[in-house]
C-alpha cells in the first residue's frame, strides 16, 4: 500500500506534457523501482505522481536520420541489454546497464529513469559520459537537446524543466562518438549481484588504422564525484599516444587529477581513489583489445 | 521397506512451490486493523513527552498508545525453557514500550489504524522529547567506569560473567621452551535475513486473547506473552502457521506481547503488525558482536602447555538471549583441542545498539572464527601444516565431557578433514599455493568446529508427540517442535512411519502448531528438533503400535508377540502371513459394535543426553591484491551429524549455512553512526547479504556415524554448516597473501587497509 495522493496517466508525449504542466508538483514514474521505494521509505509519501509508463512510443532503439543510435526513454535496461543495434555499436552500455540490481529489476528499470534521477551511481550514466551522449527532452516548446554532461547539475539533479512541461523522450549518441569506437566497463562493487556501485569507470577508444596508436580515449566515472564525470586530464595523458603499458600507466595515474570522491561510511575517499585508478588502467587495457589493439 | 535414510520429497513441497501454503499475512483476517511503530531517534535516553494531537487528526487512526501507558511489568523475550528456579530465569528487562529508551529505533508508541498508510502517517506526526543520556558502542568502553549506565540493575554495563578454569593456567605456564602465541579476533554484528519478516495479528475470543505469529517457539510465546500482559498463561494462544524462515530471530517473543496488549486497547478487535525489512534491521535481534582474546602456550611439538580465552560478548540494549551465547562459545574452546590447563572469562554487556539475540550457532561461529584463526596464525607462526596439525591435535577419539557427558564415539574429526581433503585437494594445491608474488593468488584454508546438540544439561530438553490413527490406517503426527522451512515436518513424517511400519506418506504431520491443541514442546532452537523430537516420536510411535497390535490380537486371535506392522499390513512374523491391512483394522476399531476404539497415543519423552555433531570447511581463494577482492573459487563443508534422515534435506541444510557463512566471512555487517549510534545500513541494498553470484558450487559431504544416544541415530545439523565457513575463508586469505585478518568481514575496505600495512599496495 502506498501513500500516493494522486496518480495520472499518459498514454503519449503530449499528454504527459500537459499533465505536468497541469500538476506541477507531480513526480513522474516510469518502471517505478526508485520512485515507488522512496515513496515507501517516506520521502516521496503523499505526493501526486503522472506515470508515462504507458507511453509505448517511448521504447526501442533504432538509428534515426541523422545517423545517431536513439534510445527511447522508457527502454528497459533488458531490452537494451538484448538490442542488436546496440550489441553492434555500443555494447559496452548493454553490459553496464545488464550490472543494474537483478533480473528484475532490469526489467522494469528505465534508462530515462536512470539518468533522471540524477544520482551519480546509475550503472548508465558513466557510459553515456563517456560516449558523449544527447539528452533529448520534450516540452511544450517542442524538442531540445543537452549535452548528458550538462544535464547533471548537481548530486539528484538535472535540468529538466517543469515549467515547461519537460520530460525526457530519448537518449542519442552521434555517429562521431560510436564509429570505430570500443569500451568497456567495470563496475565495482561489494557483491556480483544486487548492488549499487562502489564506484563505475567506462572507457572507450578509437584505434588508428594500424592498431599502434590511441587516436581517443574517453573515460566516464559513476561515484567520483557528486554526479558523473570525465576524466579529462586522463584522457588527454592518452589521445595520440602509442598502444602501450606506459600509456596505460600515464592514463590511470592521471585520474587522480580529477576525481573527487568523498569519504563515506560506504567507502573512504582513499579506497576510493585507489580503486579509481586501477579500474581506469584495466578498462583502458580491455578497450584496447577489443578494438584490435595488443599491449 | 526402511522411511528414513532416503531423500524422499518434502510433505510440504508441492504446496509451497504453487504459492498455496499460507503464511501469517494470508490468513491475517481482512479487516484487522494496523500496528506502526514510533521508534526512538536517540540511542539512550529518557523519553519526557509525546505528543500524538496532530497523528490523532488523521483519517484512519484510531488509537494511539505510548511508553506512558504500558504496564508496568517487565518481561523476559529469550525463547529459553522456562526455569522454576528463579536463580536460572531470564533477564525481564523491558517493557510493551519504553520509556527509558535503549538504543537507536527503541519502542517509544504505537499507531493502530484501519490502514497502512494513516497509520505510517501518524507515526511521522507523532513529536517525541527526550532527556538525552550518554551513550556508549562499543562492548569494552561500555565496561570502563563511567560510561553510561544502561540499566541500573546491571553496575559497569555487565550483565553477566562466567569464568572457565581447568588444570593450573599459572604453574603451567612456567614450562621451559614455550611459545606464547597472542590474538584478538573480532567477529560483527549481523542479521538474520529470513525472507519472511515477523508479523503476528492479535484478536480476542471468549475473554482469551490468540496471536498468530510468525515465531518459532509458539509455546515459549505463550508464556511471554502472558507474562507481559499480566495474565494467567492458559489465557493465551499463540498459533503458529507455515513461516518463512527464523535463523533464531524467532527464537524470541519480538512483537506478539505488544500486539496482544494492543489487541486488549481496542476492545479485542484483531490488529496486525507487520515488521517492515527496515525495522528488522534495527528494533528485531541481531547475532551478538563477540571480541575474543586467545593466549596460547605451545610446546616445540604444537601441543599445549596452557591457554585463556577471554570474550566480550556485545548484548546491545536489552538481554533477550543474554550470557547463554559467550558462555556456549567459550565452552567450547577447551573441547575442540584438549587442553589440560585453561582460563576463561566471558562478559556479556550491554551496549547502546540493536539487541542481541539467537541466531543460527549460537555464539559458535564466533568462537570458531577466533579459535580457527588462532590455530592458524600458530601454524604460519611456529612452521606447521595446518591440516596436519589439526588431524594431530584435534578431539581424540574417546574423548569425554564430564559435565555434558558427551563423548567422541568415533574418530570423526579426522574421517570429516580426510573426505574434505580429497575433495579439494588440499596438499597439492597448499603446496603450489606457497610463497606467491603478484597480482592474483590463490590460496587454500581449512577451519573445524564441534556443536552441541539440543541445551540438555543447561536447560531442559522434552518432547512430547500426539498420533491418531484414522480409518484407512493413515496417522495424523503431531509435536511441539515447529516447521521453520528446514524440512522437520518431513524427517518427522519419516521417522514416525519408520517405526510404526508403514510409509511416510501415510504420516500426516499437523505442520500448524497451536497452543490449545498441539502437545507442549519448546521449539524449533539448538538444532534439536530430529534428535529432540526423534524421542518423542519413537516412544509414541512404539506405544501406538502396541495399542494396533493388541487390537490385532482381539481380531485375529494371534499373540501379540508373534504380530508385527510391515508396509502398512498387519503381518504373523512366524510364517510372514498377511492378516489383514492397517486400515482394515482401523476401521473395525472406530466402527466395531462390540469394542470400538479410537486408537491414539501420546507421550512426553524428557531427554537427559547430548551429542557432539562435527565437521570441517575447506575453501579456496583467490586474491586480486590491487583490487582487494576475495573470489571465493571452492568451497566444501563435511559433517558428522549422525545417521542422516534425508539426505537431500541435509545437503540444503548446509548449503544454507554455507551461505551464511560466506556472508560472514566476507561481507555482512550492520554499522552503526559514531555519532548518534544509529544504524546505518538497515536495508538489503546497503547490507552486503551474500547473493548466489557471490557464491560457487556449494559442495555438502558427510560422515554418517550412527550416534548411539540418539533415538534414530541423528543428531545436529541445523546450525553447525555457518560454525565453520569464515575461519576457512580467512585461513586460504592468509595462506594466499601472508595476511592474517582478525575480523570479519573481510570486505575489500578491510583488505585496503591491512594490505598497505603490510606492503602490498
Amino acid at each position: 500500500m502506498y501513500d500516493m495522493k494522486a496518480l495520472y496517466e499518459a498514454f503519449s508525449v503530449e499528454e504527459a506534457v500537459a499533465l505536468r504542466l497541469a500538476h506541477p508538483e507531480a513526480k513522474i514514474i516510469a518502471g517505478g523501482s526508485d520512485v515507488l521505494v522512496q515513496m515507501r521509505e517516506g520521502r516521496l509519501a503523499g505526493m501526486e505522481l503522472i506515470s508515462i509508463y504507458g507511453i509505448d512510443a517511448l521504447r526501442g532503439v533504432s538509428i534515426d536520420e541523422e545517423e545517431n543510435i536513439r534510445i527511447g526513454s522508457l527502454t528497459s535496461f533488458s531490452h537494451i541489454t538484448k538490442d542488436p543495434i546496440i550489441q553492434k555499436y555500443i555494447n559496452v552500455l548493454g553490459e553496464a546497464v545488464d550490472q543494474v540490481g537483478g533480473p528484475q529489476i532490469r526489467n522494469i528499470g528505465t534508462i530515462g529513469g536512470n539518468t533522471c534521477n540524477g544520482v551519480t551511481s546509475a550503472d548508465s550514466a558513466s557510459t553515456l559520459h563517456a560516449w558523449d551522449a544527447i539528452v533529448e527532452l520534450t516540452g511544450k516548446n517542442g524538442v531540445r537537446r543537452q549535452s548528458i554532461r550538462e544535464f547533471y547539475i548537481k548530486a539528484g539533479t538535472v535540468d529538466i524543466r517543469v515549467e515547461d512541461g519537460e520530460i525526457q523522450t530519448a537518449i542519442l549518441i552521434p555517429k562521431e562518438s560510436y564509429e570505430n569506437c570500443f569500451g568497456y566497463y567495470h563496475k565495482y562493487a561489494m557483491r556480483n549481484a544486487m548492488d549499487i556501485a562502489t564506484t563505475g569507470c567506462s572507457v572507450n577508444v578509437v584505434l588508428s588504422e594500424d592498431k599502434k596508436t590511441i587516436v581517443r580515449a574517453r573515460i566516464g566515472y559513476g561515484v567520483a564525484g557528486p554526479i558523473p564525470m570525465r576524466a579529462e586530464s586522463a584522457e588527454a595523458a592518452a589521445n595520440g599516444q602509442p598502444v602501450h603499458m606506459e600509456t596505460v600507466e600515464a592514463f590511470g595515474n592521471a585520474v587522480l587529477n580529477d576525481i573527487r570522491p568523498r569519504d563515506s561510511w560506504r567507502a573512504s575517499k582513499a579506497f576510493r581513489e585507489h580503486i579509481a585508478v586501477e579500474m581506469a588502467k584495466r578498462c583502458l587495457i580491455e578497450a584496447i583489445l577489443r578494438a584490435g589493439g595488443e599491449l | 521397506m526402511s522411511q528414513i535414510g532416503k531423500s524422499v520429497p518434502r510433505v510440504d513441497s508441492y504446496d509451497k512451490v504453487t504459492g498455496r501454503t499460507q503464511y501469517c499475512d494470508d490468513l491475517a483476517p481482512r479487516n484487522a486493523l494496523v500496528v506502526k511503530i514510533k521508534h526512538s531517534s536517540v540511542a539512550h535516553g529518557y523519553v519526557t513527552s509525546v505528543d500524538i494531537s496532530e497523528a490523532l487528526k488523521i483519517p484512519g487512526v484510531v488509537k494511539i498508545l505510548t511508553c506512558f501507558d504500558v504496564p508496568d511489568l517487565p518481561f523476559p523475550t529469550a525463547g529459553h525453557p522456562w526455569s522454576t528456579d528463579p536463580g536460572h530465569q531470564d533477564v525481564a528487562d523491558r517493557l510493551l514500550l519504553n520509556r527509558h529508551v535503549r538504543y537507536y529505533g527503541d519502542e517509544v508508541a504505537a499507531v493502530v489504524a484501519e490502514d497502512e498508510v494513516a497509520a505510517m502517517q501518524a507515526v511521522r506526526a507523532i513529536r517525541v522529547e527526550y532527556e538525552e543520556l550518554p551513550f556508549v558502542l562499543d562492548v569494552r568502553k561500555a565496561m570502563e567506569e563511567g560510561q553510561p549506565q544502561i540499566h541500573e540493575e546491571y553496575p559497569g554495563n555487565v550483565l553477566a560473567h562466567s569464568t572457565l578454569k581447568v588444570g593450573n593456567y599459572e604453574a603451567a605456564i612456567q614450562e621451559p621452551g614455550l611459545t606464547k602465541i597472542e590474538g584478538w579476533y573480532d567477529t560483527p554484528t549481523v542479521q538474520h535475513c529470513h525472507i519472511e519478516n515477523h508479523i503476528c495479528y492479535a484478536y480476542e475470543e471468549n475473554g482469551r486473547v490468540v496471536v498468530v505469529s510468525s515465531t518459532q517457539i509458539p509455546h515459549i510465546v505463550r508464556r511471554c506473552v502472558g507474562q507481559a500482559l499480566g495474565i494467567p498463561w492458559g489465557k493465551v494462544r499463540i498459533i503458529k502457521p507455515y513461516i518463512g524462515g527464523g535463523f533464531g530471530n524467532k527464537q524470541d517473543a519480538l512483537y506478539e506481547p505488544l500486539c496482544a496488549w494492543l489487541c486488549t486497547q481496542v476492545g479485542g478487535r484483531p490488529v496486525k503488525l507487520d515488521v517492515s525489512r527496515e525495522e528488522t534491521f534495527v528494533s528485531n535481534r541481531v547475532r551478538h558482536a563477540i571480541r575474543t582474546h586467545i593466549i596460547s602456550w605451545v610446546r616445540p611439538d604444537g601441543s599445549f602447555a596452557a591457554r585463556k580465552i577471554e570474550c566480550f560478548s556485545d548484548q546491545g540494549g536489552y538481554a533477550s538471549h543474554g550470557h547463554g551465547i559467550a558462555a556456549k562459545g567459550m565452552n567450547c574452546f577447551h573441547q575442540l583441542y584438549p587442553c589440560a590447563n585453561v582460563e576463561g572469562d566471558a562478559w556479556t554487556v550491554y551496549t547502546n545498539k540493536a539487541v542481541a539475540g539467537a541466531m543460527r550457532g549460537y555464539g559458535i561461529p564466533q568462537a570458531m572464527f577466533a579459535v580457527e584463526a588462532h590455530t592458524d596464525d600458530i601454524c604460519r607462526q611456529m612452521g606447521f601444516h595446518p591440516l596436519e596439525y589439526r588431524m594431530k591435535y584435534l578431539m581424540p577419539q574417546g574423548y569425554r565431557d564430564d559435565f555434558s557427558k558427551n563423548e567422541n564415539y568415533y574418530d570423526s574429526f579426522r574421517q570429516c578433514l580426510d573426505k574434505g581433503k580429497a575433495y579439494i585437494d588440499f596438499d597439492r594445491k597448499y603446496e603450489e599455493y606457497q610463497n606467491q608474488t603478484g597480482n592474483l593468488r590463490r590460496g587454500i584454508g581449512c577451519a573445524a568446529f564441534w556443536y552441541n546438540t539440543a541445551v540438555w544439561p543447561i536447560s531442559l530438553e522434552s518432547s512430547s508427540c500426539r498420533m491418531v490413527l484414522n480409518q484407512d490406517g493413515s496417522v495424523q503426527l503431531q509435536v511441539g517442535e515447529t516447521e521453520i522451512g528446514q524440512g522437520a515436518d518431513t524427517v518427522f513424517a519419516q521417522m514416525a512411519a519408520e517405526s510404526l511400519g508403514i510409509c511416510y506418506r501415510d504420516v500426516h504431520v499437523v505442520s500448524c502448531q497451536d497452543t490449545d491443541v498441539t502437545p507442549f514442546g519448546t521449539g524449533a532452537y539448538a538444532s534439536r528438533q530430529t534428535y529432540a523430537a526423534g524421542f518423542a516420536i519413537r516412544q509414541t510411535a512404539e506405544k501406538l503400535k502396541r495399542e494396533i497390535l493388541d487390537y490385532a490380537c482381539e481380531l485375529t486371535r494371534q499373540a501379540v508377540f508373534n504380530l508385527d506392522i510391515i508396509d502398512g499390513e498387519i503381518v504373523r512374523i512366524t510364517d510372514g502371513r498377511v492378516l489383514m491391512t492397517l486400515g482394515d483394522l482401523a476401521t473395525e476399531a472406530l466402527y466395531s459394535l462390540s469394542h470400538s476404539r479410537h486408537l491414539q497415543a501420546e507421550s512426553t519423552y524428557q531427554i537427559k543426553n547430548n551429542a557432539y555433531s562435527f565437521g570441517c570447511c575447506f575453501a579456496e581463494v583467490e586474491v586480486d591484491v590491487k583490487l582487494c577482492k576475495v573470489r571465493l573459487v571452492d568451497i566444501i563443508n563435511v559433517h558428522d551429524c549422525g545417521k542422516l534422515m534425508n539426505p537431500a534435506l541435509a545437503e540444503a541444510q548446509v548449503h544454507g549455512g554455507m551461505s551464511m557463512g560466506i556472508g560472514y566471512a566476507l561481507s555482512e555487517q550492520l554499522l552503526f553512526d559514531a555519532r548518534t549510534g544509529r544504524t546505518l545500513n538497515n536495508n538489503l541494498l546497503d547490507y552486503k547479504l551474500s547473493t548466489t553470484m557471490d557464491h560457487p558450487h556449494l559442495e555438502a559431504q558427510f560422515i554418517e556415524n550412527f550416534e548411539p544416544t540418539s533415538a534414530y541415530g541423528t543428531k545436529a545439523l541445523g546450525e553447525p554448516p555457518a560454525c565453520p565457513v569464515a575461519p576457512a575463508i580467512r585461513n586460504a586469505i592468509l595462506q594466499a597473501t601472508g595476511v592474517g585478518i582478525d575480523r570479519i568481514p573481510i570486505t575489500p575496505h578491510v583488505l585496503f587497509a591491512r594490505f598497505r600495512e603490510e606492503g602490498l599496495l
